[in-house]
């Protein structure tokens, strides 16, 4: 969470660096006049929205950060594929077999990028949804009730994406 | 080689309907608004992302408008889903009596 002048500036470049290629993937061309239309564009949005947050705000880009990155999504998608199962298991039984109900848990990660991206992360797996955020802590609606007490409860909700967050933003 | 990725695109997009079509059942079946959006938002994340892998697969030349799409509804999707359970808890929407538990309630409740 530094916030001094030297890391603005590098999440301004940053911020440029990911609009711009956005700019080159939505537009598939190499054209100058194309090219230098997405860079002055970039560049105000960047200047504009320096403190907002981006996908690479507050990544540490090391080696181990990279690494962990790639297993994050690869993790992801692996449980994303796993809770559409079971989603699609429970809306298809004509039982409905469903225990819903809020759980407390607490996250280790500081940065408010980890932070963000563990709630997305929780919300987009079906069968958990973040509700609400306060600080460290964070409710979590399930559609099948596991353990309710927080130790366990953040063991099994938070834990697997947590670790690779931990190493990509701390 | 391209048969073959024209089928392995097709077996996408049909598994890519499937998928959405549960998410519309669980919004009919679930009982209440959490748990509807539980189904609803999210069923629909892989159904649409398989939809998306589909087309690239039967159209290249899309590809990163495509990856793009995907991008933006993996970081958007959940924000709208965690915004809509936020605001119907705060208004206090009715909660099936098959809950089994509320710990931010409770917690609320302690605050207040």
């Amino acid at each position: 969470m530094s916030t001094g002048k030297s890391s603005k500036w590098r999440d301004t470049v940053i911020l440029f660096a990911t609009l711009t290629l956005f700019w080159l993937m939505l537009s598939g061309k190499l054209d100058t006049d194309v090219l230098i239309v997405g860079a002055v564009a970039s560049l105000i949005i960047a200047l504009l929205y320096r403190d907002g947050l981006s996908f690479f705000t507050e990544f540490r880009f090391t080696p181990q950060a990279i690494v962990a990155g790639f297993r994050y999504y690869g993790y992801f998608l692996q449980e994303l594929f796993k809770s559409n199962l079971k989603m699609a298991a429970i809306v298809l039984s004509p039982s409905l077999p469903i225990t819903p109900g809020i759980v407390k848990v607490r996250t280790r990660l500081k940065s408010r990028m980890g932070r963000l991206m563990l709630a997305n992360s929780i919300t987009l797996t079906p069968g958990t949804l973040t509700v609400e955020m306060a600080g460290e802590w964070l409710y979590i609606h399930c559609v099948t009730l596991g353990a309710t007490d927080i130790e366990a409860a953040t063991a099994e909700i938070v834990s697997g994406f947590e670790s690779y967050l931990e190493v990509m933003y701390g | 080689m391209g048969l073959l990725i024209d089928i392995i695109g097709g077996l996408l997009l049909v598994s890519g309907a499937a998928f959405l079509l549960f998410g519309s059942l669980g919004l009919l079946r679930m009982p209440d608004v959490f748990n509807r959006i539980q189904a609803g938002t999210k069923t629909t994340t892989l159904g649409t992302l398989l939809t998306l892998a589909g087309a690239a697969c039967l159209q290249p030349a899309w590809g990163w408008k495509l990856l793009l799409i995907g991008v933006f509804l993996i970081f958007t999707n959940p924000v709208s889903a965690q915004v809509l359970a936020n605001t119907a808890h705060r208004r206090g929407a009715q909660k099936t009596p098959l809950t089994k538990i509320d710990q931010l309630a409770e917690d609320q409740e302690g605050k207040a």
